[in-house]
C-alpha cells in the first residue's frame, strides 16, 4: 500500500499511531499522583519529540545511508529558525510561507556547503562540516546584526516586533503562529477520571509533518536512489571503478537532510517564535548525532526513537533536583539515602549532560547499532533459545563434533 | 609597519596555542590513526591543573587573632596558608605567586597518567572501528570530560594570574629602534611563545634524535614491518598518545593567565585546531605547527580595525575561509603527505 511492502506499511502505521495518539501514550500516569512528573504528554514537550524526530530522519539520510558523517547539521537548523521567523516579520504570523521558505533557504545553504565539504569524505568531511557550523554560528551570533544588517539580531535572538510590517496580517488573526487561523497554541483539555490528555493544534501539525516526512524517508531508503548511497556507504571506491560518479548521489542526500533539518527548525520557530544563534551551536549538531546512534543509524524507526527519548531524558533529568532525589531515597537509612543522593546528584538536575556524555559512550562502545540492534539481539536470543530447544530434540542422537 | 609588527605579535601567542594543540592531535594521528576529539578536553584538563594547584597551595588554616578586631569588633581571623607554616611567610607567598609555572612540573605526570588511561581504557579498543565511531567515542568522553570539570569547579572561568613579576608588559618597540609605547606586548605572552617553541622543538628532537623516536617514526610510515622486527610498537605508541596528552595540558596550564580557564574552552579551541591540522595536512606534523602560527597570525591581522571596518565580521571566520580555500586549492593541506586519509 502507498507504494511500500507489508513490513515497511505496518512500520509506517506503529509510527502513525504513535504520534498520533502521543497525549494519551505519554501520559500514563494521573495528574496528581507523585509519579506525574514522569509524564511527557504535554505540548511543548510533545512538539519537540517529532521536531527533533523530523530532524533526526533527516539526518539518518545522509549518515545512516552514505556513512558521511556531518557535524554540522545544526547550521540548517538554524538557517530554517531564522527565515520561518523572518517571514512572520514580513509576511505575518501564517506558519505556511515560513516553514516553506525555511525548506528552501536551508536545501540552498545545503547545496552551497555541500559543493565544498563534500570534495572530501571520513574525517575532512566532519571536520569541514564542523568549521561551516561554527562559521555560521559565529556569523549570525555577532556578524550579521550589526545595525546597518540586522538579519540575525544577535544574542537576543530574532523576534518579531510590533512595527514589523506584516503584510499580510489581518486584525482577525491570532496574534501567534497559526494556521488559517488556527493557533499554534490552541490547547483542547480533556478529563478523564485522574488523567488530563493534551491536544495541542500545533504538535498534532508536527506529528503530520513529521509522519509525511517518515513516509518520504521511507521511499527514499527504498528507491533505487538509496540503494546507490548504500553502495557509496559500503565501497565507495568500487563504485568509481565501475565509473559511476558518486558525488550527485551524497549531494542530493546532504541537500535532502539539509532541507529536513531546515524544516525542524521552521517548525521549532512555527511554535515559539523566536530563532537564537545558539540552535547552530555544535552542541546542537552533537545531539543530533547523538540521536540517530542511540536509536540506530540507517534503520528506518532508530532516529524517531532516539530523538524521542533523548528529548523525554533531557527533560525528566534536568528536572530531578536534590529534593525530589531525597524523596526517592526516604525509605533508606539516614546515611544510605545521603549517599545515594551524593551518587545520583552529579547525573541529574544541571549534570544532564553528564548522563547524556555516558550514554553516547556507553552506545557507541557496546551497541554501535543503537536501539534498533539492541532490540534485534533481544529478539535473536528468545528466538534461539526457543529454536535450540527444537533443536535439541532433533539432534540428540548425533552428538556434538 | 608597527602595526604589523604588534599584530603579528598578538597572533603568535594564540598560534602558539594552536600549534600545540594540533601538534599533539597530529601525534595521535599519525601513530594510532585515531581521530582525538577530546584532544580539546585534554587542553582544558591541563588549564584545570593549574588551577587546581593553585587551589591546593592556598589551603588555609584559619587562626582567631585576639589582638585584632574586624569592623563588627569580634577578633579577626587570619587565614594562613599552610605553605606559609611550612616554608615561612616569604618563600610561602611565592610559592603561590608563582603557582602557573609550578603547574607545569604538576601536570606533566598528570597529563602523562591521563593519557595513558585513555588510550589502554578506551581508545585502544577503537583501532579496528571505522573513523565515525573514533571521532563518536571520543566527542561523548569530551563530554563527559567537561561536565566533571564543571561539577567541581562551576561554569564561571576562574582567573588564575601569572606571577607578578611576569605580570606586566614589555615596550619591545624600544629595543628595535621604534618610538616608545608603541609596540607593548605582555611578558606573559612572550614567555608562553618561547614556550611553545620549546615544546615544539623537544618534541621534534625527541623523534628526530632519539633511538625511541626513530622507532616511532618508522612505525608511523609502517607499522606491520616494525612489528614483525619484533618491536613492541603498540607500547611505544601508548607513550606518544601520553606525550601527545601532555603537550596538550602544558599549552594548558600556561594559557590559563592569558584567559581564564573555563570548562569548555577546550572545545572552542579544538574545532579550531581541527581546522589547522586539516590546512597543515593530515599527519604532517612540520604543517601541523606551521598551520597553527600561520592561522594565528592571520586571525590577528583579521581583527585590525582596519579589516574590520573593510569586511565586517572578518575576524570571526577569516581561519575558515582560509582553510576552505587551502582544502579546494590544495586537497592534502599544505603540507599533506600523499596516501593520508585519501579513501
Amino acid at each position: 500500500m502507498l507504494g511500500l511492502n507489508k513490513k515497511d506499511f505496518n512500520l509506517l502505521l506503529i509510527v502513525m499511531a504513535l504520534a498520533l495518539l502521543a497525549p494519551f501514550l505519554l501520559n500514563p500516569f494521573p495528574s496528581d499522583s507523585g509519579l506525574a512528573q514522569f509524564n511527557a504528554g504535554y505540548p511543548d514537550l510533545m512538539q519537540k519529540f517529532v521536531i527533533f524526530g523530523i530532524f533526526a530522519i533527516g539526518f539518518n539520510i545522509l549518515f545512516g545511508l552514505t556513512g558521511y558523517l556531518s557535524f554540522g547539521h545544526a547550521a540548517f537548523l538554524g538557517v530554517g529558525s531564522y527565515s520561518c521567523v523572518w517571514m512572520f516579520k514580513l509576511l505575518g504570523y501564517n506558519v505556511l510561507p515560513g516553514i516553506m521558505l525555511s525548506v528552501v533557504t536551508s536545501g540552498i545553504f545545503a547545496y552551497l556547503i555541500g559543493i565544498v565539504s563534500l570534495r572530501r569524505s571520513g574525517i575532512y568531511f566532519s571536520i569541514l562540516t564542523l568549521a561551516f557550523a561554527q562559521m555560521s554560528f559565529a556569523l549570525a551570533y555577532s556578524v550579521l546584526s550589526n545595525p546597518k544588517f540586522n538579519l540575525t539580531n544577535g544574542e537576543t535572538g530574532l523576534q518579531v516586533y510590533a512595527d514589523d510590517p506584516q503584510i499580510f496580517h489581518s486584525a482577525s488573526a491570532p496574534d501567534l503562529p497559526h494556521l488559517f487561523g488556527l493557533s499554534m497554541r490552541a490547547t483542547e483539555k480533556l478529563q478523564i477520571g485522574a488523567w488530563e490528555f493534551q491536544f495541542n493544534a500545533g504538535y498534532y501539525l508536527c506529528a503530520i509533518i513529521m509522519i509525511a516526512m517518515f513516509y518520504l524517508s521511507i521511499r527514499i531508503f527504498r528507491s533505487p536512489f538509496g540503494m546507490m548511497l548504500r553502495a557509496i556507504k559500503s565501497n565507495n571506491t568500487r563504485m568509481n571503478y565501475t565509473g559511476l560518479n558518486a558525488r550527485p548521489y551524497t549531494l542530493a542526500a546532504f541537500v535532502i537532510s539539509g532541507m529536513y533539518a531546515g524544516l525542524a527548525g521552521g517548525l521549532l520557530s512555527a511554535m515559539d517564535p523566536l530563532a537564537g544563534a545558539e540552535r547552530m551551536q555544535w552542541t546542537a549538531s552533537g545531539e543530533v548525532v547523538l540521536m540517530t546512534i542511540l536509536g540506530g543509524a540507517g534503520t528506518l524507526i532508530g532516529p524517531v526513537l532516539g530523538s524521542g527519548l533523548i528529548k523525554y531524558f533531557e527533560n525528566i533529568f534536568s528536572k530531578i533536583n536534590s529534593t525530589v532525589l531525597h524523596n526517592w531515597f526516604s525509605f533508606l537509612p539516614e546515611g544510605l539515602e545521603d549517599l545515594m543522593v551524593t551518587l545520583i546528584y552529579p547525573f541529574v538536575g544541571k549534570g544532564w549532560h553528564l548522563t547524556l556524555g555516558v550514554m553516547f559512550m556507553l552506545i557507541v562502545i557496546f551497541l554501535p547499532g543503537g536501539l534498533v540492534e539492541g532490540g534485534q539481539r533481544v529478539k535473536r536470543l528468545f528466538k534461539r533459545r526457543k529454536s535450540s530447544d527444537t533443536d535439541d530434540e532433533a539432534t540428540q542422537s548425533t552428538p556434538a563434533e | 609597519m608597527d602595526a604589523i609588527i604588534l599584530q603579528t605579535l598578538n597572533g603568535l601567542d594564540k598560534g602558539s596555542a594552536y600549534a600545540l594543540i594540533a601538534l599533539g592531535l597530529t601525534l595521535i594521528f599519525g601513530t594510532l590513526g585515531v581521530v582525538n576529539f577530546a584532544h580539546g578536553a585534554l587542553f582544558m584538563i591541563g588549564a584545570f591543573c593549574a588551577v587546581f594547584l593553585q587551589r591546593l597551595l592556598s589551603l588555609s588554616t584559619v587562626t582567631i587573632d585576639e589582638t585584632q578586631k574586624d569592623f563588627l569588633g569580634n577578633p579577626l581571623k587570619v587565614e594562613t596558608p599552610y605553605v606559609h607554616n611550612w616554608f615561612g611567610p616569604e618563600t610561602g607567598a611565592a610559592i603561590i605567586d608563582w603557582s602557573v609555572p609550578l603547574a607545569i612540573l604538576f601536570a606533566i605526570p598528570v597529563m602523562i597518567a591521563v593519557g595513558f588511561i585513555m588510550e589502554r581504557g578506551l581508545i585502544k579498543h577503537f583501532y579496528k572501528r571505522p573513523h565515525a565511531d573514533q571521532i563518536l567515542v571520543t566527542f561523548g568522553l569530551a563530554i563527559v570530560l567537561q561536565e566533571v570539570i564543571k561539577y567541581f569547579y562551576g561554569a564561571n572561568p576562574i582567573p588564575t594570574p601569572a606571577p607578578d613579576a611576569l605580570a606586566g608588559a614589555v615596550d619591545l618597540g624600544t629595543l628595535v629602534g621604534f618610538d616608545p609605547n608603541v609596540i607593548i606586548y605582555p611578558y606573559w605572552r612572550l614567555i608562553y611563545f618561547f614556550f611553545a617553541a620549546l615544546i615544539i622543538g623537544a618534541v621534534f628532537a625527541f623523534l628526530q634524535f632519539t633511538t625511541f623516536g626513530m622507532v616511532v617514526r618508522a612505525g608511523m610510515a609502517d607499522r606491520e614491518t616494525v612489528g614483525l622486527l619484533g618491536i613492541d610498537i603498540d607500547k611505544r605508541f601508548t607513550i606518544m598518545f601520553g606525550i601527545a596528552a601532555a603537550v596538550a595540558g602544558l599549552a594548558g596550564v600556561m594559557y590559563t593567565p592569558i584567559n581564564p580557564p573555563n570548562y569548555h574552552m577546550g572545545m572552542d579551541f579544538l574545532v579550531l585546531s581541527f581546522v589547522v591540522v586539516v590546512v597543515g595536512g593530515m599527519g604532517s606534523l612540520p604543517g601541523a605547527v606551521a598551520a597553527g602560527f600561520l592561522l594565528g597570525v592571520l586571525e590577528s591581522y583579521a581583527s585590525t580595525t582596519w579589516a574590520t571596518t573593510t569586511i565586517p565580521g572578518i575576524n570571526q571566520i577569516i581561519i575558515y575561509l582560509v582553510a576552505i580555500i587551502v582544502l579546494l586549492t590544495r586537497p592534502r593541506g599544505l603540507m599533506g603527505k600523499k596516501g593520508v586519509m585519501e579513501e
